[in-house]
């Protein structure tokens, strides 16, 4: 069967992520929360419990001061292509197509009302992008008015995870088409609420195969890298910075061995 | 004291005694069903599960209960495809066995899910490329054969067989039983298989994930292997358990003898072919990734090598060497001991597959190891299916004619 029927333009959406840049505000966390609809308690402080889609990390180069440097890092899913382009380790173990790939966009989906939550997924996440909802989403009173009509809530007992806020390339697709150019979507059309909401400028996103989009550019800088790249899963995120501590700490080496980026070869 | 629904020529205890045995089961199973209350009404937030371990106690008790009764596929390999007629002599009780152990799996499955409800979608809506689907279909079917094994052992009951019809439908079936037991071992092969895929085919976490053969990773034979060593083991020493309790010999040594050759023979491949595995993955498979074996056994207070040690060396190997050896065999106390080792080896084996992989960090800036316990919801309903087990084998136990050697065993009854 034909993946990508042949009149609908193929686009890799990706975000490429300077490290350098993030001040860790978490700008982007609350603005994911308020885009998607993300249902939160009054006890938020065990993380592990908590549905955040894009959650920001605080990385140490672990030397005392005044050595001692930080770096945050804003993780949202990294909407593997996998081993084999749509072969990400989420889709392929879901027993009911409830995730899935989708290879006119490179987003990993996730159906609310298809997943009975048996949490394969999660287990098969080595980024722990994938949120399971403990309880059911309860919002302070009045709170819900404030709900976008474009997200669904999802119920209690399903997982859920980002979706590059799918919903916003569904009404830039529209608009085009509205306007007579269907497959003509604009960079600045479809941009994701995180990247938005970033007041430095440290999230970029768009298509990663299209030259004059940004992140075209930004994902083959030298200063570019993936999280747990070794692991086969070729996220569709990317990250930028020019210290290699950081390269280092976004994955695992063997004592004996060095990321690719070193700040000496650099000099 | 009889009643006539008690098979002829066995003695059984007292209707109170046996009430209050049950009763005490059954406290412990409403326990169990309280908690089960509390988790399909209120949701899985009353378990200590977390979005670090969607995987947890239920799936290391379902993967456990599925490889200890595969004593029921493999004695029904033994006995009705190889051809051993001593076999035949437990077969009925490793038939229940299995269905306590199925019936349960498929319990915690259903409670496992966040929405019970919508479980039928695996069936509906599957994915032929994930191992759980695998799981899933042969796990049900497997459970419909092991019925139909089972309905010819509860006709056996006197009164029941008073009945004409089903006095010749129990020989009826008993006649072509092998046909049964032959598409319950081609299945449990499948889902015992699938299971060990589970965690095998997860490339994104180096303690689970496995190279294979085409599709299926290693740990897909290396279940279906430990499932075929320890699961007859497991049928022995809970029959011996029920001599034990009923202070009756039920099943000649020699049954037990050939089953303990059998296994120790089958643990002995298995450890190998382990021990190999280990060794490929720890050499080549988690280092490409960027991974040295202690990093998955150091710097916590549970998974530290022992844990590795412990499940090969002195509950494989050890094991594994008495059960091959004759004199180990003929010593009850070595037979067994053999026995309960290779079960916690096998328990360990699984543990691991499951809660290793969720708890050993990936990131290197997340250092801590993800730790957890489970809550007493979890807890209850894992031993419910012990309790309910004890309650069904107790009834099987008095009503039917269960052990073909029991009269001949004890004829002062």
């Amino acid at each position: 069967m034909e993946k990508i029927p042949s009149h609908t333009k193929k686009r890799h959406f990706g975000m490429v992520i300077d490290l350098d840049k993030c001040t860790g505000c978490a700008s982007c966390m609350v603005a994911c929360y308020s885009e998607n609809n993300i249902s939160f308690r009054d006890e938020e402080s065990v993380k592990m419990l908590s549905t955040n889609w894009i959650q920001v990390f605080k990385l140490t180069n672990g030397k005392p001061f005044p050595d001692t440097e930080v770096c945050y890092l804003p993780k949202p899913c990294m909407q593997c292509d996998g081993k084999h382009f749509g072969h990400s380790p989420c889709v392929s173990v879901c027993p009911a197509v409830a995730t899935d790939f989708d290879y006119p966009t490179g987003i990993v989906s996730q159906i609310y009302t298809r997943c009975f939550g048996c949490r394969y997924c999660m287990a098969a996440c080595p980024y722990h992008a994938r949120k399971f909802n403990w309880w059911d989403p309860v919002w302070p009173a009045d709170m819900e008015k404030y709900l976008s009509p474009d997200v669904s809530p999802r119920m209690r007992g399903v997982v859920e995870k980002c979706t590059f806020c799918y919903h916003r390339f569904q009404r830039a697709r529209q608009q085009a088409y509205n306007e007579g150019r269907p497959e003509d979507i604009r960079e600045d059309e479809y941009q994701t609420a995180c990247t938005q909401a970033c007041p430095s400028n440290a999230i970029t996103f768009g298509d990663l195969d299209n030259p004059d989009h940004a992140v075209y550019k930004l994902k083959n800088s030298r200063y570019a890298f993936r999280l747990l790249e070794r692991l086969n899963t070729n996220p569709s995120v990317y990250y930028l910075s020019t210290r290699e501590w950081v390269h280092r700490a976004a994955d695992n080496y063997l004592e004996h061995e060095q990321p690719a980026f070193s700040e000496e070869q650099q000099a | 004291m009889t009643t006539p629904a008690i098979p002829e020529g066995v003695k059984r205890c007292g209707s109170r005694q046996f009430l209050l045995w049950l009763g005490v089961a059954a406290l412990v199973v409403l326990w169990g069903v309280y908690a089960m209350y509390r988790i399909w009404f209120y949701g899985l937030n009353q378990t200590n599960m977390n979005n670090a371990y969607g995987f947890a106690l239920w799936i290391w008790a379902d993967l456990a209960v599925i490889a200890l009764g595969g004593g029921a596929f493999f004695s029904g390999f033994l006995a009705y495809i190889i051809g051993l007629k001593n076999v035949k002599n437990i077969i009925n009780f490793a038939v229940i066995l299995g269905v306590v152990c199925y019936t349960s799996a498929l319990l915690i499955l259903g409670l496992d899910v966040g929405q019970p409800l919508r479980g039928w979608f695996i069936f509906w809506h599957a994915n032929v490329h994930s191992m759980l689907t695998e799981v899933a279909f042969c796990l049900s079917v497997y459970l419909g054969v092991l019925i139909i094994e089972f309905i010819p052992v509860l006709l056996e009951n006197p009164k029941i067989q008073k009945v004409r019809f089903f006095h010749h439908l129990s020989h009826n079936m008993h006649e072509i039983m092998a046909v049964f037991a032959a598409t319950g071992v081609f299945l449990s092969f499948f889902h015992q298989g699938s299971l060990g895929g589970v965690p095998g085919v997860l490339y994104g976490r180096p303690f689970a994930f496995r190279e294979g053969l085409f599709v299926w990773p290693w740990t897909f034979f290396l279940f279906t292997w430990s499932a075929a060593a320890v699961g007859p083991l497991f049928t022995a020493s809970m029959c011996r358990l029920t001599e034990a309790i009923t202070r009756k010999k039920l099943v000649k040594d020699d049954v037990y003898h050939l089953l303990a050759k059998i296994s120790g023979w089958m643990l002995l491949t298995y450890i190998i072919a382990k021990s190999i595995d280990t060794i490929y993955w720890a050499t080549v498979t988690a280092p490409s990734m960027g991974f040295a074996l202690m990093d998955f056994y150091s710097n916590n207070p549970l998974y530290n090598i022992w844990i590795l040690v412990a499940e090969i060396a002195v509950c494989g190997f050890l094991p594994a060497l008495i059960l091959i050896t004759r004199k180990g065999r003929e010593n009850k106390k070595l037979l067994f001991g053999a026995a309960i080792l290779a079960i916690i080896g096998l328990l360990i084996n699984r543990w691991v597959m499951v809660l290793q992989v969720m708890a050993a960090p990936l990131m290197p800036f997340q250092e801590e190891w993800f730790m957890y316990s489970p809550a007493w919801t979890e807890v209850a309903t894992s031993i419910l299916p012990i309790a309910y087990g004890i309650i069904l084998i107790s009834l099987a136990y008095r009503y039917l004619p269960l052990f073909p050697q029991e009269k001949e065993l004890n004829p002062g009854n």
